[in-house]
């Protein structure tokens, strides 16, 4: 297989999330688009490991699923505080830190 | 099967699994269905999933749908239902700023698609690529250690923090 088919993917991957995270006005689909692009560093780095022959590449997104999950938790966490406080997750309305 | 079908074998599966990865990261970023949303999320980590199990990594292909499709998946949905967001379609779930999205992931992926043609467009993966669990779990308990102790803890302040947050008053 050609590695680049991989990393492709994981570009195009990357791409749409970072799309995604800035057209999204709802704070959770933002937090999928997040992992979206979560998603594409781990193709990457699984490819590179299938490249070299190491399974560093592999160990490596373990720890940015486990890294992935902590981030999901807490991203929640504050989405719901943002509901609670505020009756909205429209993310264009959090604008208390504008002058 | 012989190295050419076995190579055709791949090739066609990877076709596969980068269509639904791509139409299901597209349908996230554009429906306005939350829960749909969340729904072609499964999509899309499933067949990133397929594309480890492609590479020969079998226990990072697994442990994508354990916790991905199987936790994390679950957790966006209770975030959709307690943020209370309209089961049916909802108009206003992109905002203005979209032209901003496309301004600034197009030239993303251009860029990127140009430099790993550039960097990468001879490499050949092996057609044997597989890494046994066993080898993941050797590295992982000896050279990366403590790395591992401390991505536990994290892990523990995560969800400690996320409860503390998420607690009423």
């Amino acid at each position: 297989m050609l590695l680049n088919e991989f990393l492709l993917l994981g570009a195009a991957l990357f791409a749409i999330g970072v799309y995604g995270v800035l057209s999204r006005r709802n704070g959770v689909m933002v937090l999928m688009s997040i992992e979206l692009i979560l998603n594409a560093v781990n193709i990457n780095l699984v490819a590179f490991g299938a490249l070299h022959h190491t399974v560093v590449g592999q160990v490596f997104a373990l720890f940015i699923i486990t890294i992935a999950a902590a981030e999901v938790g807490v991203g929640l966490a504050i989405v719901l505080m943002l509901y609670r406080n505020r009756a909205s997750i429209d993310l264009d309305q959090v604008d208390a830190m504008r002058g | 099967m012989t190295i050419g079908a076995t190579m055709v074998a791949q090739h066609v599966a990877f076709g596969i699994i980068a269509a639904v990865v791509i139409a299901g990261a597209l349908r996230v970023v554009t429906t306005n269905n939350v829960v749909h949303a969340a729904l072609w999320l499964v999509a899309v980590l499933t067949g990133v999933g397929a594309s480890f199990l492609l590479l020969g990594a079998e226990f990072v292909g697994v442990t994508q749908l354990l916790i991905y499709v199987g936790a994390i998946v679950v957790l966006f949905l209770f975030g959709i239902m307690l943020t209370r967001a309209p089961i049916g379609r909802e108009v206003n779930l992109t905002g203005n700023s979209w032209p901003v999205g496309l301004v600034v992931a197009i030239p993303i992926a251009g860029v990127l698609t140009y430099t790993l043609i550039d960097a990468f467009g001879a490499d050949h993966i092996g057609d044997n690529t597989r890494q046994f669990t066993a080898q993941v779990s050797d590295t992982l308990f000896q050279n990366y250690l403590i790395p591992f102790e401390v991505v536990s803890v994290l892990l523990l302040a995560a969800l400690i923090g996320a409860i503390v947050l998420a607690r009423k008053e």
